[in-house]
């Protein structure tokens, strides 16, 4: 490591942490200069003098939005839908990988089974054949049509199927044993020693169940069923806001701004997601590598 | 058998097993000992069934001309004339080559900034400020693309944030939504913003894996930095690189549905308009539900064709295998 020395050397670090500084930094300014509107004056914003740091702070913007109705409604539809939902796929995933991970044990049609699942993944009929199953179902406008199909999550499962793989056999075999049943060992034995891997599908599946919004459009013909992020697809992108301002449902001469509304909305729906962060960034190798473990 | 025999023959065979998949047994046996694990099956097969093999049946709405009031069994069989009518349409070429076009930039603009990102945080030897710029920049892929698209429309807009940069740099305003040539640029480098931190995890947790003592070896020898570059890093990376590689191409129809639907407007179909779009628009809410069945059909064919292709290879090349 002599030759690290010079100066060229030294640039060119230099040069590196600026640019990797930069282009960290280019994945925050958007969210910087949104939260920024969303605190600004109406003043400040028609002048064009808000960037990233927030003029004539004030609040008004965050209270018009929890003032609506809509608002807190689909928030708890959206807060239910990820509690019951991922709770939900954690089970089915965790009984379904337990009998399919134990492959030294006998259990006729379970390539044929995998096979399907694999399947299952890989191939969909298309939006309008699935779109007329959810009807035939009697799901359309249904809270059930946003946990129930989704209660299946066949990656995951084939994350958790791997790290079951990985434990020693041993483990199993001492308990059975002991007269434990099949149920008895996953509970028992498999699952206090899964956390990383139920940390992993739990909060990847928790991040999917509170962004989903397309779902929410259209199974849920009513809009009082929608959870939030289907609401703020519905008021903010589709531009519904705009109207609202034309019909004079909200105040020309308050602080309280189109632009300054949808910031708002849109940093709001992603304070869930920045809270488990912390959490999930930990996980990410995990998530990625565990997949691809085998043998 | 009772529980003590099986527990009895169970040590047995646990004592002298090489290889238990070769043994034989009767179904019966195995099913007293191990019902509870069909059992654990059976929330899974019945969501199977529902939710992704029931569907297959809706299928045939492609070959008949599909009547809602009258269902399925009322409607008239066409046969392959939904297929034909969808190759006769105007939009059918634009569409596919959008769908195509806008996918392969996103795959090829996705690994080689992700690959260009992991390379520079590799090069940082601090690891705080290594770690936090990859939380960092790894961020945006967890959020959706109501809340992304939302942020885009905002910083995209005649007097967004760019466009202000833009200004500031004395250069011409930018219709990124509007323009017919720019949107499909706009996606790509969108969604490559969005990801590039996210894949980089992959390819710096490639490069954490090389072994410090080649570099060292190096080092001795006299390699300089390119050289280590050229002889260690690259070829240290390459198998995943190719791996990636492999199975992005089952994604080559999968242009971004959710990303598309929210920036979408009238003004650029002709270029942003893509087959998943398509069905939707016209399909599902236009209520030529035939048509738009047949073509999301033909889009699944392809696309499952294609990832069974990329997993083939991926295996080939890479070693790589789900289960």
């Amino acid at each position: 490591m002599v030759e690290e020395r010079d100066w060229a050397t030294r640039f060119a670090d230099l040069a590196t942490y600026a640019l990797v500084a930069l282009l960290g930094i280019s994945c925050l300014l958007p969210f910087l200069n949104t939260l920024a509107f969303s605190l600004s004056s109406r003043a400040a914003i028609d002048a064009g003098r808000v960037t990233f740091w927030p003029i004539g702070f004030h609040l008004e913007n965050y209270d018009h939005i929890m003032g609506r109705p809509e608002f807190v409604r689909s928030t708890s539809i959206s807060i239910a839908r990820v509690l019951i939902g991922v709770s939900l796929e954690l089970l089915v995933c965790v009984l379904t990988a337990y009998p399919l991970s134990r492959d030294y044990l006998p259990m006729p049609g379970r390539t044929a089974f995998k096979m399907v699942l694999l399947f299952g993944m890989l191939f969909s009929g298309g939006l309008i054949p699935y779109f007329l199953i959810i009807k035939n179902l009697g799901l359309l406008n249904k809270f059930a049509v946003l946990v129930i199909p989704q209660a299946l999550n066949i990656f995951h499962t084939i994350i958790v199927i791997n790290f079951f793989r990985g434990i020693p056999r041993e483990l199993a075999e001492a308990a059975e044993m002991d007269g434990a049943s099949h149920l008895d060992i996953l509970f028992r034995v498999y699952l206090p020693i899964s956390t990383p891997v139920l940390a992993t599908v739990g909060l990847f599946g928790a991040v999917i169940h509170w962004n989903s919004w397309f779902d929410g459009i259209v199974y849920m013909q009513s809009q009082r069923n929608w959870p939030l992020q289907s609401y703020v697809y519905g008021t903010v992108v589709t531009g519904s806001l705009d109207m609202e301002i034309g019909w004079g449902s909200i105040s020309q001469v308050s602080n309280i701004t189109i632009r300054g509304v949808t910031g708002a909305f849109l940093l709001f729906a992603s304070i869930p997601i920045l809270v488990v962060y912390p959490f999930l960034q930990r996980y990410f190798i995990t998530g990625l590598t565990l997949g691809s473990i085998k043998q | 058998m009772d529980i003590e025999a099986s527990r009895v023959a169970q040590l047995a065979t646990a004592a002298a097993r090489p290889r238990l998949r070769s043994e034989k047994r009767s179904f019966r046996s195995i099913w007293r000992q191990h019902w509870l694990m069909y059992v654990m099956l059976l929330p899974a097969a019945t969501l199977l069934i529902l939710f992704r093999l029931y569907p297959l049946w809706g299928i045939s709405i492609a070959f008949v001309d599909y009547n809602p009031v009258k269902g399925l069994a009322g409607s008239e069989f066409v046969g392959l004339e939904n297929f034909s009518t969808i190759l006769g349409m105007r939009q059918a070429l634009s569409i596919f080559r959008n769908t195509v076009s806008i996918a392969v930039g996103k795959i090829i603009l996705g690994q080689v900034t992700a690959v260009i990102f992991a390379l520079l945080l590799f090069q940082v030897t601090y690891k705080p400020f290594r770690r936090t710029m990859q939380v960092i920049s790894a961020l945006p892929h967890f959020m959706s693309w109501v809340i992304i698209g939302g942020i885009m429309t905002q910083i995209l807009a005649s007097k967004g944030l760019v466009n202000m940069a833009l200004q500031a740099l004395g250069l011409p305003a930018v219709r990124f939504l509007g323009d017919t040539r720019i949107f499909p640029w706009t996606l790509i480098l969108s969604e490559t913003w969005k990801e590039f931190g996210f894949g980089s995890v992959i390819y710096l947790a490639a490069l954490t894996s090389i072994s410090p003592d080649l570099y060292e070896a190096a080092a001795v020898d006299g390699a300089g930095r390119g050289a280590r570059l050229r002889y260690i890093t690259i070829p240290g990376i390459a198998p995943t690189i190719i791996l990636m590689s492999c199975l992005s191409l089952g994604r080559v129809l999968d242009a971004g549905f959710d990303q598309i639907l929210v920036l979408l407007n009238p003004v650029v179909y002709e270029t942003g308009d893509i087959i998943d779009t398509f069905v939707y628009r016209v399909g599902l809410l236009g209520g030529s539900w035939s048509i738009g069945t047949s073509l999301g059909l033909l889009k699944s064919v392809v696309g499952f064709g294609m990832v069974l292709l990329s997993y083939w290879l991926a295996d080939k090349l890479a070693n790589y295998r789900i289960f």
